[in-house]
């Protein structure tokens, strides 16, 4: 008998996980697929905060394909992703979250991944009703067609929820060994959890994408907004990840590093952006995003200073860098702490 | 004869690192070397993960400055 195949969509999460080792059980080959899009979140992007040092720094992707014993393909989406950023089809959630619009973008590809493969159908760890804009009973025949992938597509987790698929009307799982979750409760997961025997999986509070984030969600707003038009490059979705973000102009802002991890990771794009260097006391490193005039980089001295060890000194001297590695020796005054707008701030 | 080669992964953010080293090991040959220098210190953890699924072998990792030096051969099943 053909060993039938399905590609997993793993996410790194408990769900994802499950569904995964559902369908393992019942004699599937499996490999999973981890769709990267720019704005995942993950340990390590947190890992270059120095605070967060003694937290693990895997990639939860990796470690649940590790803990399944499948490949995992990882799909750099970058690109194909940012029509899904601009037009979301379906709107955004509570932040710049297209989350309907990500889930069927994602499912259209793995199914383009399995014809591409010869792989049989594919997996999600989707619950009904477990998130509220992606995940609803009105939702699942949704992805279902507009990806295009129409009942090749199984839930493993609420399949008895749900209408039979390919994969159980031919026999290739059995629908009695699958499972009926459903709603936000995340008890039926961790008994299974414990049932597999899987500990220490991940479990964001915040979810696995950074467009949920609302702070996020703010500093990308904000970038559209100065560029008059949504457009991203990863190294743009990148630095909003990092470092204090201030803009005191509507034609520049700055990237004020918050830690030492932060200013390492800051100054590889020294060639990119000019950045400030203070000299005179300990500090931030300090990138600029922008166009400047002469009052407007005394400003940003200014303001970094603000955010360095020389907050309160009467003088703090910096090295102004351009992209071509060229340096210039400036000194300002420290602004008020008051001075600076909350606004700014974003 | 075995080739080595090297990717600048610098400023790369996980698991972009991973991404980079798989699409490149991918055109390689079992036995030929791949040295990945990257400055996101989650690829210690990453790339060997990658490699331990995968069957490839991670031969060395090591800092250097700001970077950190991940020395990959490629196995047999690639």
């Amino acid at each position: 008998m053909t060993q039938r195949k399905a590609l997993a969509l793993i996410s790194g999460g408990l769900d994802s996980l499950l569904a995964t080792r559902v369908i393992q059980e019942q004699g599937i080959h499996v490999e999973g697929v981890n769709f990267f899009t720019g704005f995942c979140v993950e340990g390590h992007t947190h890992a270059i905060r120095q605070k967060d040092k003694d937290k693990p720094k895997r990639n939860n992707a990796l470690w649940s394909a590790e803990r399944l014993g499948i490949k995992l393909h990882i799909v750099d989406i970058v690109e194909e992703y940012k029509e899904v950023v601009f037009n979301p089809k379906h709107g955004y959630g509570s932040n710049l979250n297209p989350c309907l619009d990500c889930k069927i973008f994602m499912v259209k590809k793995a199914h383009e991944w399995i014809e591409k493969n010869d792989f049989d159908f594919v997996i999600t760890g989707e619950v009904i009703g477990q998130r509220p804009k992606s995940q609803r009973k009105a939702t699942m025949p949704v992805v279902q067609e507009e990806s295009g992938i129409h009942d090749r597509l199984l839930r493993p987790l609420c399949a008895k929820n749900l209408p039979e698929t390919l994969p159980e009307r031919e026999g290739w799982v059995n629908r009695s060994q699958l499972y009926d979750f459903h709603g936000r409760s995340r008890k039926p997961q961790m008994a299974l959890a414990q049932k597999f025997g899987f500990e220490d999986y991940a479990q964001p509070a915040g979810g696995c994408c950074f467009l949920t984030d609302e702070q996020y969600s703010v500093k990308l707003s904000d970038m559209w907004q100065s560029r008059g038009e949504k457009r991203y490059e990863l190294d743009d979705i990148m630095l909003l990840k990092v470092g204090r973000h201030v803009r005191p102009k509507a034609n520049f802002k700055l990237i004020i590093a918050r830690e030492a991890g932060e200013t390492k990771f800051m100054r590889g794009y020294r060639k990119q952006y000019p950045s400030l260097v203070i000299t005179s006391h300990g500090g931030p490193w300090t990138l600029i995003d922008g166009e400047l005039s002469e009052d407007d980089l005394m400003l940003s001295a200014q303001i970094a200073a603000r955010y360095s060890q020389g907050r309160d000194a009467e003088q703090v001297d910096f090295d102004y860098i351009n992209t071509n590695g060229d340096v210039r020796q400036l000194s300002v005054v420290p602004m008020h702490p008051d001075d600076i707008d909350k606004a700014w701030v974003l | 004869m075995s080739e080595k080669s090297t990717l600048d992964c610098q400023r790369l953010l996980c698991p972009m690192p991973v991404i980079r080293v798989q699409d490149h090991v991918a055109t390689l040959n079992p036995g030929d070397v791949v040295e990945a220098i990257c400055t996101d210190p989650g690829v210690v953890n990453d790339i060997p993960a990658w490699c331990r699924i995968n069957g490839h072998e991670v031969v060395e990792i090591r800092e250097d400055e700001d970077d950190f030096i991940v020395v990959v051969r490629v196995g047999e099943s690639a």
